[in-house]
């Protein structure tokens, strides 16, 4: 590979690559500081992925903006436990790791010693060599060409572990909440972190895992997290992900699944944040007989771009996909849907399907939905669509006709759009608070509206 | 109760486009009226526009409600004066399920009106009786509204909304469109037993037949955006013998 030009943005990441080089490798173990520096060099190759043209992975996501920015790396700073309860779902029965700027907060966290679980801070799991970390860590995510597993594991230092023991069906849920706080105490407004988690869900475990980002400050942040969840043969995993970070931030989300035999894992995401959000999963059914369910909501306003890049890879026989994604967009936001399905030779008895539907509430709105299967097996069940619509005026007329106004009739009509999603959200905590943002941002996506009912 | 003056109407945005060229009508309290015409006659238009349905214009004439000028409110106002139009094609409505969306219909009429709403007890209780009454499968309409049903049960759905908004005029636009004799009888039955003295009916039909179970008082036959004659019940059955070629211009079949 020649590049035209240096690989974008590497520099400002130098220095504090070098910064916590320093600082930590005394402290690390051996295989973690080889891991960091492996990453760095792929990360310091690769630059910041600006470039577009030949770029399938980020075709339709300019990210010169994010090139651009400067930000600090200034040591984590403190946010309180009210601000989290306010700005994200919260119940105190679940056992809640908080990551602040990156690092384990022992004093906000809120572990109930459930039996079966082992949750906290992934550099204690580290440095005590606890489970598999050794093992289990930057296996899925941080060892291949890809820019931003690079930059987060080059960055590896503290984050959440989670992990269930085999046969432990936990009834409440695990959250893991990374927020970011303020300012840096240097006086810096914009902070980049990296946040990890580390999932391992033992066989015939069953866990209900919330991952939640938000962001307390006021300007412009970066956070580009990384999750490996490796599933057990057997093991049920329902995954939630709440990412409402303000909209000047950048999110630039990995999560890697790796499922083994007969494992099921659903997740939905929920993305209104940012002023550029990704959020790209990609999930290897690694033997037979798993099932990956993965779907999300979409809601972007303003200037908002929301990427969404769904892969799901089936590697053996009789496993089964489903990847189905809501976008509603107004103003003069984007969103993109990107889902690949690859269903390798030996899969047979593969099922797929791919599904985006957007409601678009303005001109100015754009989707850009490219759902893909790419089949090398002979014996395989696929289907994929993607549509893109506005709310027509016959059916606001319905609605009005008895006795609804136009604007309650609205709401009604892109709530009902949102509804099937925000079904998936069960623990009442986390329904509760992610209608009550739905319902919000209906109403602001609606005051940018200029498409429904005109024709 | 509903008074119709030289009514005109024309396709929103589109020249040359008039439906409705000078309808006179009048609708008294507790008269069930049956508007029968071929297609393309502008029976359904009139159905619309009556309703308020914003892609018709009305370029003349004047609709009142018990004296007042309706032409100029949204439906939604028309709705809480006590109009009601049964769709011939009822919107599909995903993630709005029957009970929220008409207990939203009812909460804003109550609003409309300075009235108080009606109880989530009262109106579960009032909703499940009139579930059973119009013989809508109760699971159904834990469903999002009209999503996957059939042509029968969204027409029974319409009715169970008629039952349960309790207007003063209601319009029923070729509601029996699509619908098998069973269906046509619970259309039927749900009619009657709202007729009285204080509600009126508009029916539009093509066809005859959802007459043989609701009697009208009145019969119009509109065509070409006209109506060509009223009458009694006995002009229904001989539109059913001759069709409406008598109506029809020199050449113009139907």
């Amino acid at each position: 590979m020649t590049f035209a030009t240096v690989p974008a943005a590497v520099e400002k990441y130098s220095t504090a690559f070098e910064a916590a080089e320093t600082r930590k490798n005394s402290e690390s173990p051996a295989w973690l500081n080889s891991t960091r520096r492996q990453a760095w060099a792929t990360f310091s190759e690769l630059g910041i992925p600006t470039r577009r043209r030949g770029n399938e992975l980020w075709k339709y996501t300019n990210l010169r903006p994010l090139a651009e920015a400067e930000f600090s790396f200034g040591e984590a700073g403190s946010v309180s436990l009210d601000a989290l309860k306010s700005n994200g779902p919260w119940d105190d029965s679940w056992d809640t790791i908080v990551v602040v700027d990156g690092v384990y907060s022992d004093s906000l966290s809120n572990l109930h010693g459930t039996s079966g679980l082992v949750a906290g801070s992934l550099a204690s799991a580290i440095s005590s060599g606890s489970g598999e970390v050794e093992r289990l860590l930057s296996s899925l995510a941080g060892r291949e060409e890809y820019a931003f597993t690079a930059l987060n594991t080059a960055f590896i230092d503290d984050g959440a572990y989670v992990q269930i023991a085999e046969d432990s069906s936990l009834d409440s849920p695990v959250q893991v909440v990374f927020v970011t706080s303020g300012p840096g105490h240097d006086g810096d407004s914009s902070r980049a972190t990296y946040p990890r988690l580390l999932v391992d869900a033992g066989e015939n475990s069953s866990l209900t895992l919330i991952e939640t980002y938000i962001n307390l400050s006021g300007s412009a942040q970066l956070t580009v997290p990384v999750v490996e969840i490796f599933a057990g043969r057997g093991s049920v995993v329902r995954h939630h992900r709440v990412q409402m970070e303000n909209e000047q931030s950048f999110h630039i989300g990995t999560t890697r699944v790796n499922q083994l035999a007969d494992s099921t894992f659903s997740s939905t995401t929920f993305a209104v944040g940012a002023s550029i959000g990704r959020n790209d999963i990609h999930t290897q059914l690694a033997e037979p007989g798993a099932e990956c369910t993965l779907r999300g909501l979409y809601m972007t306003g303003g200037q908002q771009h929301q990427d969404q890049e769904i892969s799901t890879t089936h590697a053996k026989p009789h496993c089964s996909s489903h990847q189905y994604y809501k976008g509603i967009l107004s103003g003069r936001s984007r969103a993109v849907f990107s889902g690949k399905v690859v269903v390798e030779r030996d899969a047979q008895k593969s099922i797929a399907d791919q599904k985006d539907l957007n409601l678009l509430l303005s001109r100015g709105a754009e989707i850009d939905a490219k759902p893909s299967l790419e089949i090398y097996a002979d014996d395989v069940k696929a289907a994929h669509g993607a549509t893109a619509g506005h709310v027509d005026r016959n059916t606001l007329f319905y609605l009005q006709s008895r006795g609804i106004d136009e604007d309650a009739a609205k709401a009604m009509l892109v709530r009902g759009f949102a509804e099937e999603m925000l079904d998936d959200f069960k623990p009442k905590a986390l329904r509760d608070f992610v209608e009550r943002v739905t319902d919000y941002r209906i109403k602001i996506l609606l005051d940018e509206s200029d498409t429904i009912g005109t024709a | 109760m509903l008074e119709i003056k030289n009514l005109q109407a024309s396709v929103v945005d589109i020249e040359d486009s008039e439906i409705l060229r000078g309808i006179d009508l009048r609708v008294n309290k507790g008269e069930v009226h049956a508007i029968m015409g071929p297609n393309g006659s502008g029976k359904s238009t009139l159905a619309n526009v009556l309703m308020g349905r914003l892609d018709y214009e009305v370029t003349g004439g004047d609709i009142l409600l018990e004296g007042k000028s309706i032409v100029d409110l949204p439906p939604e106002q028309r709705a809480h004066l006590g109009m009601f139009l049964a769709f011939q094609y009822p919107a599909e409505i995903p993630g709005v399920r029957p009970w929220q969306f008409l207990k939203a219909a009812l909460d804003a009429r109550a609003d409309a009106r300075g009235e108080e709403k009606m109880t989530v007890r009262n109106f579960s209780k009032l909703f499940d009786e009139k579930v059973e009454a119009v013989g809508i499968n109760p699971q159904l309409v834990k469903r999002s509204l009209n999503e996957g049903f059939s042509g029968g049960e969204k027409k029974r759905n319409e009715m169970l909304q008629l039952e349960i908004l309790q207007p003063s005029l209601a319009i029923l636009d070729e509601t029996d469109s699509g619908l098998d004799v069973d269906a046509l009888r619970i259309v039927a039955e749900g009619v009657n037993s709202m007729r009285s003295p204080d509600r009126s009916f508009i029916i539009v039909t093509h066809y005859q037949r959802l007459l043989n179970y609701i009697r009208p008082d009145v019969v119009h036959i509109l065509v070409q955006g006209k109506i060509m004659k009223t009458g009694g019940p006995e002009l229904a059955l001989e539109v059913e013998k001759d069709g409406y070629r008598n109506y029809l211009p020199a050449g113009a079949t139907a």
